[in-house]
């Protein structure tokens, strides 16, 4: 079942354990992942989220395990995997358009850099329109708002057109409003593009309400009986349905009674689950032994 | 009625033409003093030599600066500053290259950085003036000697600053070139050397005093010409009248240097100071 989850899905990781000095902040993750997914990593601050990621994309590695994309183990960063993050996922020295075509630039030879810039400007307008950003092209991203910076950083990353896109708090930085625009923003360009998304934040509700499969991510659960080293597992997997492209569903009864659900299980440390009773009932949920 | 605040004051905002005065006041009072001085000490003693009077001082400017040399038909001025100058700029030019590609490379790099940071470290604490007998045995008394002094005596603190600024590099941001597909040479030169240039250029700026002390060091032991040659020549015959505008026009290049690589950050690298 494990190999078959592995060539099958996307993104795939076994047996993941990352420590820092004596502290386990991985404990043991599994992880498969289906092509088209777009999955959410929600968890208490400070569990291992942001770590989870960095070693997915490959800018650090596993104390121990092994990442597969496409059922090909890798390693350091490359086009497979895009990434956004919350702050820096734009070169302060390029304008929006070159940030936007530095993915398509860099395949060319320094002096080749203008032919590139010829040959790929229809795309990268055509990617800024698409993010509404077209009027804006010149700016340097210190001259754009927030938000305006995010929406260069998903065009910069999907005009590469990796297998997955990783997003890291891609809007914990915004406001309120203009959080729930780029929220929406993104489930557009998600149904339209058909991509594969893993977005880790720390805002449940944001989780829910984007994920077609929220992960939770948690040190809190007990493991009464073992003597276990105790970093954060993944706590419970849940699918999602998506259908409705409004914030209107934030406001809805199930809503907010998986918000319940999912707060018990992950973010109260008042109430420990025991290791053997995590809800992983998710079709690509699995646990090597 | 409105609240009075003391312009010596935290919050103290003198207006246009006050701020104005306000810097003129210290060079005034400068020129003012001289002149009372030198011609309080000249009504002593009209041979004095110490403090010459402003007539003294643009007569030998005329000399120097306008009228060819009877001897060599050079005009000495000029002659002194280009060869200054050139000195100065091949050697904090060299300077700044090898700072830049060293910096980079040791910053971003860890083999590199265990290879010769150490040793970066060593050189850089080398009194440059210290080996200026070493340079001239090695290099000759020709130009070669002077500029290798230059370049020895600021090198290494242009790279360790490129390294300083190098490793504040975030680590995102390397992941993310890496992700848009570049190699790791188009990390160090497509990503992260632009980035850096103008930090190069504010730490050429900051490096000039240091050329400006070796440059005329090394001019006043052996030369022939050179603005530091001339001070130091004319010094034997305390001719403060020539020693006095060559420091003057010194001071002013090293102004107009500092403002014109200014102007270069502001127009280049618009996204620099922001
Ligand atoms: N380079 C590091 N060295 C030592 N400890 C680290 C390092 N990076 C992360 N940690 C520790 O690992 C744990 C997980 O950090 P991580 O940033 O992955 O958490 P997170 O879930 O993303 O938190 P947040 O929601 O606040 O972003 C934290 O306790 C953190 O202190
Ligand atoms: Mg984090």
């Amino acid at each position: 079942m494990m190999n078959e989850l592995k060539t099958r899905n996307l993104l795939h990781l076994e047996d993941v354990y990352k420590s820092y000095g004596d502290k386990l902040v991985l404990d043991d993750i599994d992880l498969s992942v289906a092509a088209g997914e777009f999955c959410t990593v929600v968890g208490p601050s400070g569990c291992g989220k942001s770590t989870l990621l960095r070693i997915i994309i490959g800018q650090e590695r596993a104390t121990s395990g092994t990442v597969f994309i496409d059922g090909k183990e890798v390693g350091n960063p490359d086009p497979t995997r895009g990434i956004v993050y919350q702050r820096y996922s734009l070169f302060p020295h390029l304008t929006v358009l070159e940030n936007v075509l530095l993915g398509k630039e860099l395949a060319f030879s320094y002096l080749k850099r203008d032919m590139a810039h010829r040959q790929f400007r229809d795309e990268a307008m055509a990617m800024l329109e698409r993010v509404r950003l077209a009027d804006h092209v010149h700016k340097y991203p210190h001259e754009l708002s927030g938000g305006m910076q995010q929406r260069v950083a998903i065009a910069q990353t999907l005009i590469k057109r990796p297998k997955i896109v990783m997003m890291d708090e891609p809007f914990g930085a915004l406001d309120p409003g203009v959080r729930e625009d780029l929220q929406l923003f993104l489930l557009e360009l998600w149904e339209e593009i058909g991509m594969t998304v893993f977005f880790v934040t720390h805002d449940l509700e944001e989780g829910v309400f984007l994920g077609t499969r929220l992960i939770v991510l948690s040190q809190y659960y007990s493991t009464e009986g073992s003597k276990h080293k105790h970093g954060a597992k993944i706590v419970a997997d849940h699918s999602l349905p998506k259908n409705v492209l409004s914030t209107r569903v934030k406001r809805a009864q199930e809503f907010s009674a998986l918000l319940e659900e999912v707060r018990r299980e992950g973010f109260d440390p008042a109430h420990l689950q025991h290791i053997d009773a995590f809800n992983l009932k998710h079709k690509d949920s699995f646990a090597t032994r | 009625m409105s609240i009075k605040r003391s312009i010596w004051g935290l919050h103290g905002l003198a207006p246009i033409w006050l701020q104005r005065t306000f810097a003129l006041t210290p060079f005034v009072s400068l020129v003012l003093l001289y002149v009372i001085a030198s011609d309080y000490r000249l009504e002593i003693n009209p041979q004095d030599k110490l403090l010459p009077s402003l007539g003294q001082i643009s007569d030998s400017v005329e000399r120097l600066a306008f009228n060819p040399d009877p001897r060599t038909g050079d005009y000495i001025l000029l002659k002194d500053t280009l060869s200054s100058l050139s000195r100065l700029g091949i050697g904090i030019g060299l300077a700044s290259i090898t700072g830049l590609l060293l910096g980079l490379n040791i910053g971003l790099i860890p083999a590199t950085r265990h290879l010769l940071m150490p040793f970066m470290t060593f050189i850089s604490i080398v009194p440059p003036l210290a080996i200026l007998p070493i340079l001239f045995i090695t290099f000759g008394v020709d130009e070669l000697a002077k500029v290798m002094l230059i370049f020895i005596g600021t090198f290494p603190l242009i790279t360790r600053d490129i390294v300083l600024t190098v490793r504040t590099t975030p680590a995102e941001q390397i992941t993310k070139a890496l992700t848009l597909g570049a190699t790791t040479t188009q990390v160090i030169y497509r990503i992260v050397m632009p980035q850096v240039l103008p930090k190069l250029i504010d730490t050429v700026r900051l490096s000039l005093g240091a050329g400006w002390l070796f440059l005329i060091a090394s001019e006043a032991i052996a030369s022939t010409d050179g603005l530091g040659y001339r001070i130091f020549l004319v010094r034997r015959y305390l001719a403060m009248d020539v020693i006095i505008p060559y420091v003057l026009w010194i001071t002013f290049l090293g102004f107009v240097i500092d403002w014109l690589l200014q102007q270069l950050i502001a127009k280049r690298f618009p996204w620099y100071r922001r």
